[in-house]
């Protein structure tokens, strides 16, 4: 069977400027597939070239294997939830959810049947005939994604749809839709600049960047094995060390600060200067035992941010003033920690990922 | 905090009351009481229905009476249908820099008054006028042909006289709407007809109604255009009204007409009110 989504060469410029830049992916039927990046970076242009709204420069668009260049998007087996909703004001829930099946021509009591059984499953029966403008903001976000959900697409385009929600709606809406995805079935395609949303919700993850995809991945790898500098600095919290290598095979590198490290080069690592991406939650504080994989050096507490689980460290190392981020593992073994203190610390060869800096 | 709330309350709210007490009550209410006299075999002014029975009983009045509120109507649909297009055009096609400019050359024309406006159209239209000097010259016609003086020129310098108090609303309903709401109606399988009759005309609804009300008492109750344009065959209710008052100096009957005027206005607004199922206090809002 032919993937959901194909997108061939797909390429769109508006003038000089290249916003999506010759793509070439497929999305997989049933999986809630991401696009993650920052803003500007061609993510919604793409969006828009599947619903129909825009025409791509050059390439081609498959939707179950059917060519849709030249279907407007009232013909496409895809639906969008707009970043701002879009709920028609002068409509109520019902008609809103229902507006979709009328055009299709479907009859009353068809249309009366599914819009129930749908706002049942965004819990929100008993909402039908209230207003747009007396619901709260996750309710009208449900209905939106009802509006469309119930004209069953192939294919349901979400861009950022939970930008405008405050944050704990917004944890719980992530895991609200994650769990209807998985419930209906439908292959979910949802755009997002907020790496969190796309690393809980996703099967996949597409990084995008000037208009191309830097890595398509499993959240899990994209996490730890980002293929290239940018995903390394863009997904997740890191420290960034700007390094010069000082042997090759194996890499041993020196930061700006003095300190000599083992590490692992990513990609093109030829030229001398480099970055040195740790992430915070691989360095560990005294290290059990010596091991010679494992880069050893002294760390002195200039910070503690305490955020509940979530607390780290700033630290730097010996005398130098370039701070590192230090996550603390959950159980209090670092709570009598304090400012000051110096710890030894180790961080693994292979959590040292060096990258080639400037480019890609 | 609460006596300075009602101090402040009071004081704007005085001239706005006075304003329609002095102006708008007492002369409407001398007005009735005017239109319910009249004067006797005698000589005596007394109390009667006269007047109203003479609009009944005279043909004429009854047909310009009911042809005026048809013109006004048909006024109001016209400057609707050539207004729109306009609004749509400068709210959602052009960019937003060139749609101020667009807005303010929309009112120019109404900077100069309604009379040199329609001395404008009169050069540009009778027999001697521009348009006929150029037709001719040209040679696509004879002889000059009088294009003023119509129940046609009437209804174009109306509709031209009344644009701006349609155009106006129009535009801020239509600019307070979100383009998305246009792309997701498509997205979801409407074509732009579906998209135009469901969601636009809705969306724009209290701005259409309360453009079409402004248009509608304007169109009935003007007399500048209708007497200029109009000519002899083209009566206007409101010249009835003149008449009476000032030719023939039957000031009650002229009030009596002036009662069955505003009826009929009245009557009209709270039928295109029922029919379009709007609220008069939402659409002038």
């Amino acid at each position: 069977m032919a993937p959901v989504l194909d997108i061939q060469h797909l390429r769109k410029t508006f003038g000089d400027f290249i916003a999506v830049d010759t793509l070439n992916f497929q999305v997989e039927d049933g999986s809630f597939f991401s696009i993650l990046g920052p803003s500007g970076c061609g993510k919604t242009t793409l969006l828009r070239m599947i619903a129909g709204f825009q025409q791509p420069t050059e390439g081609k668009l498959l939707i179950r294997g059917r060519d849709m260049s030249r279907v407007p998007p009232n013909r496409r087996p895809v639906n969008l939830v707009f970043q701002n909703l879009a709920l028609f004001p002068m409509m109520n829930v019902r008609e809103n959810i229902a507006f979709g099946l009328k055009r299709q021509g479907v009859g009353a009591p068809e249309i009366s049947r599914r819009v129930d059984s749908l706002l049942e499953r965004v819990h929100l029966s008993g909402y039908g005939n209230k207003d747009i403008s007396q619901l709260s903001g996750g309710q009208k976000q449900r209905v939106a994604i009802a509006r469309s959900l119930v004209l069953e697409p192939s294919l349901l385009l979400l861009d950022e749809p939970l930008g405008a929600l405050d944050l704990k709606l917004r944890e719980q809406m992530k895991i609200e839709l994650k769990k209807l995805q998985a419930d209906v079935g439908t292959t979910f395609m949802y755009i997002t600049h907020d790496q969190s949303e796309a690393l809980v919700m996703s099967d996949r993850v597409a990084v995008m960047h000037n208009g191309r995809f830097e890595q398509i991945d499993t959240p899990r790898n994209l996490y730890s094995n980002p293929a290239t500098r940018f995903v390394a600095g863009f997904v997740g919290e890191t420290n960034i060390l700007p390094v010069r290598a000082s042997s090759s095979a194996p890499l041993q590198v020196q930061t700006s600060f003095g300190l000599m490290l083992r590490a692992t080069p990513v990609g093109n690592c030829q030229s001398d200067t480099l970055d040195l991406f740790i992430r915070p939650e691989s360095i560990i504080l005294t290290p059990a035992e010596s091991h010679e994989d494992i880069n050893l050096f002294p760390l002195t507490v200039q910070n503690i941010l305490f955020d509940g689980s979530n607390t780290k460290l700033l630290a730097t190392v010996g005398q130098s003033d370039h701070e590192l981020l230090v996550a603390l593992p959950q159980n209090q073994q670092f709570a009598h920690i304090g400012k000051g203190d110096t710890v030894p610390a180790g961080v693994h060869v292979d959590s040292c990922r060096c990258y080639p800096r400037g480019g890609s | 905090m609460k006596n300075h709330f009602r101090l402040g309350l009071f004081i704007f709210i005085t001239p706005v009351l006075l304003w329609l007490l002095l102006l708008i009550i007492v002369p409407h209410v001398e007005l009735l009481l005017m239109s319910l006299h009249g004067k006797d075999d005698m000589g005596r002014t007394v109390w009667t229905l006269a007047n109203y029975r003479n609009f009944f009983t005279e043909e004429i009045y009854w047909y310009t009476f009911v042809r005026t509120a048809l013109y006004a109507v048909i006024v109001t649909i016209l400057t609707f249908l050539v207004t729109f297009p306009v609004a749509f055009y400068i709210t959602k096609i052009v960019s937003p820099r060139l749609s101020g400019f667009l807005t303010v050359l929309l009112l120019m024309p109404f900077w100069v008054s309604e009379l040199v406006r329609v001395y404008g159209w009169m050069i540009l239209l009778r027999e001697s006028g521009v348009i006929n000097h150029l037709l001719t010259s040209a040679g696509l016609l004879d002889a000059p042909v009088e294009m003023l003086y119509n129940d046609i020129t009437m209804l174009m310098g109306l509709v031209y006289t009344s644009m701006l108090f349609m155009v106006v609303p129009l535009i801020s309903s239509l600019e307070g709407m979100d383009d998305s709401l246009i792309e997701a109606a498509h997205d979801l399988g409407a074509s732009p007809m579906t998209i135009f009759y469901r969601i636009i005309i809705p969306y724009a609804a209290p701005g259409i109604t309360s453009g079409s009300i402004v248009v509608f008492m304007l169109a009935l109750g003007n007399y500048l255009t209708p007497k200029l344009m109009g000519g002899k065959n083209s009566l206007w209710f409101t010249e009835q009204i003149y008449n009476e008052f000032i030719a023939s100096f039957n000031w009650n009957q002229g009030a009596a007409f002036g009662f069955l005027l505003l009826a009929l206005s009245s009557l009209i607004i709270w039928a295109g009110l029922k029919i379009s199922k709007q609220q008069l206090g939402k659409a002038l809002s």
